[in-house]
């Protein structure tokens, strides 16, 4: 790398030359920039646009290896320093948020005055930043939706450098187009995710776990189907099936004033003994499998499948490797067995195929991306493709990491 | 009309049948506006389209001949969104009403654009099932007006926007191509090209099939309404409910202003002498919404309310929100004309907001009426003139943009529910820098790049895409005709 271009970055930001901690699926960066403002991030990404650089960006980078390896990087450009919440408007239930603190400690700030955001942590130490650019949601997702639901107003420093924005600091507003819900889950790909804002809720005044294990598929299927017909309210539907033919575990999580929620645990209680034929039970805290993922959370190897909430039966029946997930809204994470990704990914395709859904390779080791189709079909690709080439037109953006090598 | 245009009119008419291509001065009239009627402009040519195919066609007609297109769906819209185009085609879907599937098994029904929106509840209900967006029209707004609006309603507070509650599209795309965005399930690989077309104001393309959620009906509604002597009272009140951690499924608000016109047009029979009455709905299961109902009354009591109405049915909840749903159209009872805003503000800034309208109105002497969601600070200032009295409507206006400028310097937004459309692309910039603008618009020629889908709505200035297809030569007239720039 030029002198002169650490130089450039260097008037901007903090400029270390890349070390193998900063390997990029085993791609070692020529150097990383720790910008601390938005502005300097912009400075940042001007300078390598100018250079022709291969930027990733990066929050506390436990989510680095999620998607397919990128075809090339110069530059990693770390967020982890713009790590102040901007402002917390608590009487408007919305917080303005840098993209490099923690999602744990901005729940610890926000928890004084009685709120969340209603969003799992999924990793941990994972950035605000990581969990939009990934898309990554819990059991929570069932009642509050995913990050795309929660977010209202973004700030993203464009390929070239333009600080941009879209939405705002309030919950109601179709002024726009709401690029929020592009940039999420683009993993980079489009712009460096700079702040964020939020709208929150309500910490629950009483929260339980109603847990309940069956060892047949169709009984586990019935009985999330019976909670989500039902009028409890859950907040959380999720299954654990460790082992393929081994037991499911059915959670709900339910949330509430201390006075109202004895009697919906027990009416869930009844729902789930009923149709799982076991006795289930209830807890003030979750299971220890409550949240997370159900493989190594950056070598995987670990997919996503997705399939229509009717189908989970056939779902839990069929699918290979460990299934843990959110059931009540059709989205389920896959640990898979290192030596058998491709022929588990194959299956996995088959049966969402069957089912409406999609199984797409979340994390793996480099090795296993190359020899894999990580994302598998992709509706609608050409637009995406049209997007990419608008947004950043050189591809200078997490190349390669993306569908259809975006 | 132009050549060009009685040529696509013949293609289409070969294509859709003669009955569905609509082509007579007269009855072009009948769509010349959308629910904002103040702006008019009779479209070239109407199509009324039976089929995604046929929706296609048309498009692809369009696309080749560079003719700008409009889809319209009740034509209940309140920005002017499917204002059509001289020079244009006039896509209508209301032909398009047919509930495909409703699985409550899946939690969702597949329905065309034009089913309206209240019948999808309909055909969920008899299960237990409803569709949550609730917008005041929905008894005749369509669903896929409801995604190019991205449209909310009372109970978005607690349920959220058009945008959650849809699983995929079918659309159109502006070259012609029927492609889904989005499907059945959730998070479909790639970009959330679904969450970027919903609210984008039918300028990416022609939504055909819409995959909605259904929810499980809430085991209990409760509902009540609370007169206070004026807004301040009221205001308090909302932000004792919200600070309790309550989120109840509707918190409306109404003044003296509106609670005249309401009683006026459909005799509600809200308490006499209220300087503003709230409606505070709470759902989910009994034991808790008994709970949280008391302390929501109590709440009403402290703030100063001095009589509190609890519905005791279904019907007489109906009657309580009958004033609310009835209050734009009612407003035509004590005004000849009138300016409906739709600005968004913080909602701790609503007390001083009101002040400054109410100083506003005073010192012009326009009236306003205010009508809102209190629990998300979407107002609906109803700005009140008489455009025969000269220089009224012009006054009026001016109210009417200073009401929105009071919005954004509160951090707010200008529109909260009824889109950007024609009216308030004046005011984009208000909000947003140029280099916002033209990130959006990126968006829109990935999309559009020859700018026909919708043309002139959303953006105060049009952006020029790189690559323009299809036959123009030398410089774009808008850019020839000075009114856009290539960036």
């Amino acid at each position: 790398m030029p002198a002169d271009t650490i130089d450039e970055l260097g008037a901007a930001s903090e400029v270390h030359r890349g070390t193998a901690a900063d390997a990029v699926d085993g791609m070692v960066p020529a150097l990383v920039a720790y910008p601390r403002s938005t502005a300097a991030v912009s400075t940042v990404l001007r300078a390598a646009h100018g250079r022709g650089l291969r930027v990733v960006p990066r929050g506390a980078g436990t989510r680095l290896s999620w998607g397919d390896a990128p075809s090339a990087v110069d530059l990693v450009v770390d967020v982890s320093r713009l790590d102040s919440v901007v402002s917390h408007a608590a009487g408007d239930l919305v917080v303005t948020v840098a993209a490099g603190v923690a999602l744990a400690t901005l729940q610890e700030a926000l928890a004084p005055h009685g709120q969340r955001l209603a969003l799992d942590p999924v990793v941990t130490g994972g950035t605000i930043g990581g969990a939009i650019a990934t898309a990554s949601a819990g059991p929570l997702r069932y009642r509050y939706g995913s990050v795309r639901d929660l977010l209202i107003g973004i700030t993203v420093v464009r390929a070239d450098g333009i600080v941009t924005h879209a939405g705002g600091t309030v919950v109601k507003n179709v002024a726009g187009y709401d690029l929020g819900k592009l940039y999420t889950g683009s993993l980079g790909t489009l712009g460096v995710i700079t702040e964020a804002v939020f709208r929150l809720h309500p910490l629950p005044e009483a929260a339980r776990w109603v847990t309940v294990a069956t060892p047949d598929s169709q009984r586990a299927a019935a009985a999330v189907a019976a909670v989500r017909s039902s009028q409890n309210d859950a907040v959380a539907l999720e299954v654990d099936r460790p082992v393929p033919g081994e037991p499911v575990t059915i959670g709900v999580a339910l949330e509430g004033i201390a006075a109202g929620i004895g009697a919906r645990c027990d009416e869930v209680c009844r729902l789930l003994g009923d149709t799982a034929g076991a006795r289930a039970s209830v807890a003030d805290s979750p299971p220890d499998w409550w949240g997370l993922l159900p493989h190594d959370t950056a070598t995987g190897p670990g997919a996503t499948l997705t399939h229509e909430p009717a189908a989970l039966g056939d779902v839990l029946a069929q699918a290979p490797g460990a299934v843990r997930g959110s059931a009540g809204a059709g989205v389920l994470a896959v640990g898979l067995h290192a030596t058998r990704v491709g022929e588990d990914l194959d299956a996995l395709r088959v049966l969402a195929g069957r089912h409406g859904g999609s199984a797409v390779l979340r994390c793996a080791s480099p090795d296993v991306k190359q020899r894999c189709d990580v994302w598998g079909p992709v509706p609608a690709l050409p637009l995406m493709q049209r997007v990419k080439n608008e947004f950043d037109p050189e591809h200078r953006l997490a190349p390669g990491r993306f569908v259809g090598g975006i | 009309m132009s050549a060009d245009l009685d040529i696509l009119a013949a293609e289409f008419a070969a294509q859709l049948g003669e009955d569905s291509v609509i082509t007579d001065r007269q009855r072009l009239r009948t769509y010349e506006c959308d629910g904002l009627a103040h702006h008019r402009v009779v479209p070239a040519i109407v199509v009324l389209p039976q089929t995604a195919e046929q929706v296609a066609d048309v498009v692809r007609g369009c696309a080749a001949a560079q003719v700008p297109f409009v889809a319209r769906g009740s034509g209940t819209g309140l920005s002017g969104g499917a204002l059509p185009h001289a020079e244009g085609v006039l896509i209508v879907t209301s032909r398009m009403r047919r509930i495909l599937e409703v699985d409550t098994a899946n939690e969702r029904a597949v329905v065309e654009p034009g089913v309206i929106n209240l019948d999808v509840t309909k055909a969920a209900s008899p299960e237990g099932w409803y569709f949550a967006p609730d917008p005041s029209s929905q008894q005749v707004c369509s669903v896929g007006g409801n995604v190019a609006e991205n449209s909310g309603g009372a109970h978005c507070l607690k349920y959220g926007f058009t945008i959650n509650h849809v699983l995929g599209v079918e659309v159109v795309t502006p070259d012609g191509e029927l492609v889904w965005l989005g499907g059945t399930t959730r998070d479909t690989p790639g970009y959330d090209l679904l969450g970027a077309f919903i609210g984008s104001e039918g300028t990416l393309g022609i939504t055909t099939k819409i995959v909605v959620r259904l929810l499980r009906a809430p085991e209990s509604v409760r509902c009540l309404l609370a007169a206070f002597p004026g807004v301040d009272e009221a205001g308090a009140a909302v932000s004792s409910i919200i600070a309790d951690g309550v989120t109840p499924a509707a918190i409306e608000m109404m003044d003296a202003l509106a609670i005249e016109a309401a009683e006026a047009a459909v005799a509600c029979g809200y308490p006499e002498g209220a300087g503003a009455v709230l409606i505070v709905e709470l759902d989910g299961p009994a034991a808790e919404v008994e709970h949280t109902f008391a302390a929501v009354e109590q709440r009403c009591t402290e703030a100063g309310a001095f009589e509190i109405r609890i519905a005791r049915d279904d019907a007489e909840r109906a009657l309580f929100w009958k004033g609310r749903k009835s209050a734009f159209a009612a407003v035509g009872r004590i005004s000849p004309d009138y300016i409906v805003q739709d600005g968004v503000i913080p909602r701790t800034a609503l007390p001083e907001v009101l002040r400054q309208i109410a100083d506003l109105s005073g010192g012009t002497g326009i009236r306003v009426a205010n009508v809102f969601h209190a629990g998300d600070g979407n107002l609906h200032p109803l700005v009140l003139f008489d455009d025969a009295k000269p220089g009224e409507a012009e006054t009026a206006e001016e109210v009417s943009g200073a009401i929105l400028d009071l919005c954004i310097s509160h951090g707010g937004s200008i529109t909260g529910e009824h889109g950007v459309g024609v009216d308030k692309s004046k005011h984009m910039s208000r909000m947003f820098t140029d280099d916002d603008l033209d990130t959006m618009q990126r968006l829109r020629c990935a999309f559009d790049p020859a700018g026909i889908c919708n043309p002139g709505k959303v953006f105060p200035t049009p952006r020029l895409c790189g690559e323009v297809p299809g036959k123009h030569k030398g410089p774009h007239p808008l850019q020839a005709a000075g009114l856009a720039e290539q960036f």
